[in-house]
């Protein structure tokens, strides 16, 4: 890029060519007012604020807009002249004449010291920057709102006047307006639709959370506008360092291992189709992630327990066990679910001034100090009911403790309870991965019958598996809170370092060997071996077997027709012999 | 006294004989009738075991394998699928009933699976009845007379 000599205000600045006079003032730390600039969209000298003195090289004068104006070399521009400054007072106060004084405006008057604009104010919020324009057209693409009309009548507005599909509700445009004329409204009267929460943040380019590795921003390419009309790449030109790649795309890359933890975690299990709890049909009937992302302060209520109409509830219902210990879903505990619903409780009287019903079948806090931490909590004075809900139902219009009704047996009480609340939360069950089958495969370990992997002994091996080299860590395993896993986690890898370390491995004793003498080279092993450890000698016209292959399943020795192949500590003499001792 | 039927079993290292643990550790009931071989991969199973096995007093043969897939060694258990009805065919061939050998699948986590396994296969094999072998099957010389006794067909 040509560079080219330039001065502004009789400062020497040596800028690009065809850079604009405005971002040289600016490096040079002069200010120019200007109220429709905004560095990632083209300059527009929509507001005529940002005019100075440009003086060629013929020693000619005349006011530019510096937003627009090229640098070329030689040229000198002022911007503090008599002429420049009337100027600006000009075409301000004509700005003003038809816009409302907001303060953008009246802040800029005060500053180029005009008292009382010359023609009065107007009423038009907008004063015609053409930002939000220029940011739906040149950054987001989606081209949804343009100027209509011309002279005084001029106006932004979607084409044609009608609500328009080409808007991806971004908000680029009202981010932008400086003066709020243009503002994104919920367009009923909703403020928190938990259906719309999302578990994750909810920015297009964020950190997933706080703690995680590598703690480095992605985009989302569900938010992200590039991935919506091509356009954007805002936070691409922003990065100092360059960092941020929008071709880039999920690649599988290959790691050599000898040892693997897997802690592939669980899924959240789905109370949809248990109706009776209404989740997804009635308002503010949400699962226990959902209610944990509220509370997050990083989350999309800011740490505020908030009912879909943005008011606090005044009852919240907790209910255990759902769809654990039940028999039409999953038969075993979850193991978490009450201790962190009494979190929630907690969670619930520290914030908030609601009730809080626990709604039990058998209140499990077994850990340390958890049992302490239940007294806590019926010390703050929370419901404790020994009964599963039994359903949810809508109240009805003139019920005037809460907008639901939970429905249970208090069975301590040995009574029917109805109890009107304003929220429920459905502690649901941790569930293994759809997929921990294909996992299990994939590793040659086994799942259980719920689904979780399974450790080579429930007592004495609870880290490893029948594999060697493959262990287990967390919930995976079955359903377990955090201390848990971070023991079970810590001895895994201390299981697998400990493989590692010693920098070779022992081999089996078992493997099969061939007997060249019997071997008549029929080849008949050859095909047999999944691992291909069997190979053919063309010289001795016999097979042999590569013990570093072998992992002595012994599938050959079964076949070999004459008996060649010996699978060592589990040869035929062998077998023959325990069949004899366990039948005499 | 009812007849017990004295049973071998030869189950997988990796799927049938961890199940059989833990039939045991999950205080499973089942009969005590199967005496078990644990071979590393039901495709070890050479059919010569199973005829060994009746040959020396057996009543029934359970081969427990890994279900179709799971196999820890890929394909081991496919390869014994293939094996036994023929071993089974041969059975028949020698006036023993085919049902006395028995191919099933129990993973590493269904100890009541292997539980029900053992439980229908002895009761299946009591009611069968004992496996009445004769003495001159095990010489050639008395078989050959035998079989020209009866002239060339055997029982």
């Amino acid at each position: 890029m040509p560079k080219v000599n330039m001065t502004v205000d009789g400062r020497p600045i040596t800028v690009d060519e065809g850079s604009y006079v405005l971002q040289a003032a600016e490096a040079l730390g002069i200010e120019i007012p200007t109220l429709c600039f905004f560095k990632y969209v083209k300059p527009y000298a929509a507001c005529r604020i940002c005019v100075v003195e440009a003086k060629n090289k013929r020693g000619r004068t005349r006011i530019v807009t510096a937003c627009n104006y090229p640098a070329s070399e030689g040229i000198e521009i002022l911007t503090r002249t008599p002429r420049v400054m009337a100027a600006r007072k000009l075409n301000l106060e004509m700005l003003m004449s038809r816009c409302a004084p907001m303060p953008v405006l009246t802040d800029l008057a005060r500053k180029l010291g005009i008292d009382q604009p010359r023609w009065g104010t107007g009423t038009d919020m907008c004063i015609l920057c053409g930002l939000c324009v220029r940011v739906c057209d040149e950054i987001v693409g989606a081209q949804a709102i343009g100027f209509a009309s011309r002279g005084i009548e001029r106006f932004v507005t979607t084409p044609f006047e009608v609500d328009s599909d080409a808007c991806i509700l971004c908000g680029a445009c009202a981010a932008l307006c400086p003066t709020g004329h243009i503002r994104m409204e919920e367009a009923s009267d909703r403020e928190v639709v938990h259906s719309e929460i999302t578990l994750g943040p909810n920015a297009a380019i964020s950190v997933p959370f706080r703690q995680a590795v590598p703690n480095a921003p992605r985009i989302d390419p569900e938010f992200c506008v590039h991935f919506r009309t091509g356009g954007c790449k805002v936070c691409a030109s922003v990065c100092p360092k360059e960092c941020i790649s929008h071709d880039d795309v999920e690649r599988f890359e290959e790691v050599e291992v000898g040892t693997v933890v897997l802690a592939t975690g669980y899924q959240d299990f789905d109370p949809t189709p248990f109706k009776q709890y209404g989740y997804g049909r009635l308002p503010n009937v949400i699962t226990s992630m959902e209610f944990e992302r509220m509370n997050n302060a990083a989350g999309s209520t800011g740490g505020k327990i908030l009912l879909e109409n943005g008011k606090e509830p005044r009852a919240i219902a907790i209910l255990h066990c759902i769809g654990s210990r039940d028999e039409n879903a999953h038969p075993y505990c979850s193991r978490v679910c009450c201790m962190y619903a009494l979190k929630f409780a907690h969670l619930v009287k520290e914030k908030t001034s609601a009730e809080v019903y626990q709604l039990y079948i058998d209140l499990r806090a077994f850990g340390k100090g958890y049992e302490e931490f239940f007294h806590r909590i019926l010390e703050e004075g929370v419901n404790v009911i020994r009964g599963k809900g039994a359903e949810v139902v809508s109240a009805g219009r003139d019920c005037q403790e809460g907008s639901l009704i939970v429905r249970c047996e208090d069975t301590l009480a040995a009574k029917f309870r109805e109890i009107p609340v304003d929220m429920v939360v459905l502690c649901t069950a941790l569930e293994a991965n759809r997929d921990a089958k294909d996992v299990a495969r994939r590793f040659g370990i086994s799942v259980g019958a719920d689904g979780w992997f399974i450790e080579r002994h429930p007592k004495l091996g609870p880290v490893s598996t029948t594999t060697d080299g493959i262990f287990l860590a967390g919930v995976c395993q079955s359903p377990k809170d955090i201390p848990d896993t971070v023991a079970q986690g810590s001895g895994a890898a201390a299981h697998a370092m400990s493989l590692m370390i010693r920098g070779e491995v022992e081999m089996d004793g078992a493997y099969a060997v061939i007997d060249d003498e019997v071997c008549s080279g029929c080849r008949l092993c050859n095909d047999l071996c999944p691992y291909s450890a069997i190979g053919f000698d063309e010289t001795k016209k016999t097979s042999s077997v590569n013990p570093a292959l072998c992992k002595a399943c012994g599938t050959c020795a079964a076949g070999c027709p004459s008996g060649a192949i010996r699978a060592l500590h589990f040869a035929d003499d062998q077998i023959y012999a325990e069949i004899e001792g366990i039948l005499s | 006294m009812s007849f017990e039927p004295n049973l071998v079993g030869f189950l997988c290292n990796w799927c049938s004989y961890t199940g059989a643990d833990l039939a045991g550790t999950a205080r499973i009931k089942y009969p005590p009738n199967l005496k078990v071989i644990r071979v590393m991969c039901s495709g070890r199973v050479d059919p010569n075991f199973i005829l060994e096995a009746l040959a020396h007093g057996a009543d029934g043969v359970l081969v427990c394998g890994c279900h179709p897939g799971d196999c820890h060694y890929v394909e081991g258990n496919y390869k014994c699928q293939r094996r036994l009805p023929i071993t089974r065919m041969l059975l028949g061939e020698m006036g023993i009933d085919p049902r006395r050998v028995r191919l099933e699948w129990v993973s590493a986590s269904e100890g009541v699976r292997f539980g029900q396994v053992v439980s229908e296969f002895t009761e299946e094999i009591r009611s069968l009845g004992p496996l009445a072998l004769q003495e001159w099957a095990f010489d050639a010389a008395a078989a050959d007379a035998q079989l020209a006794h009866q002239g060339g067909d055997h029982a």
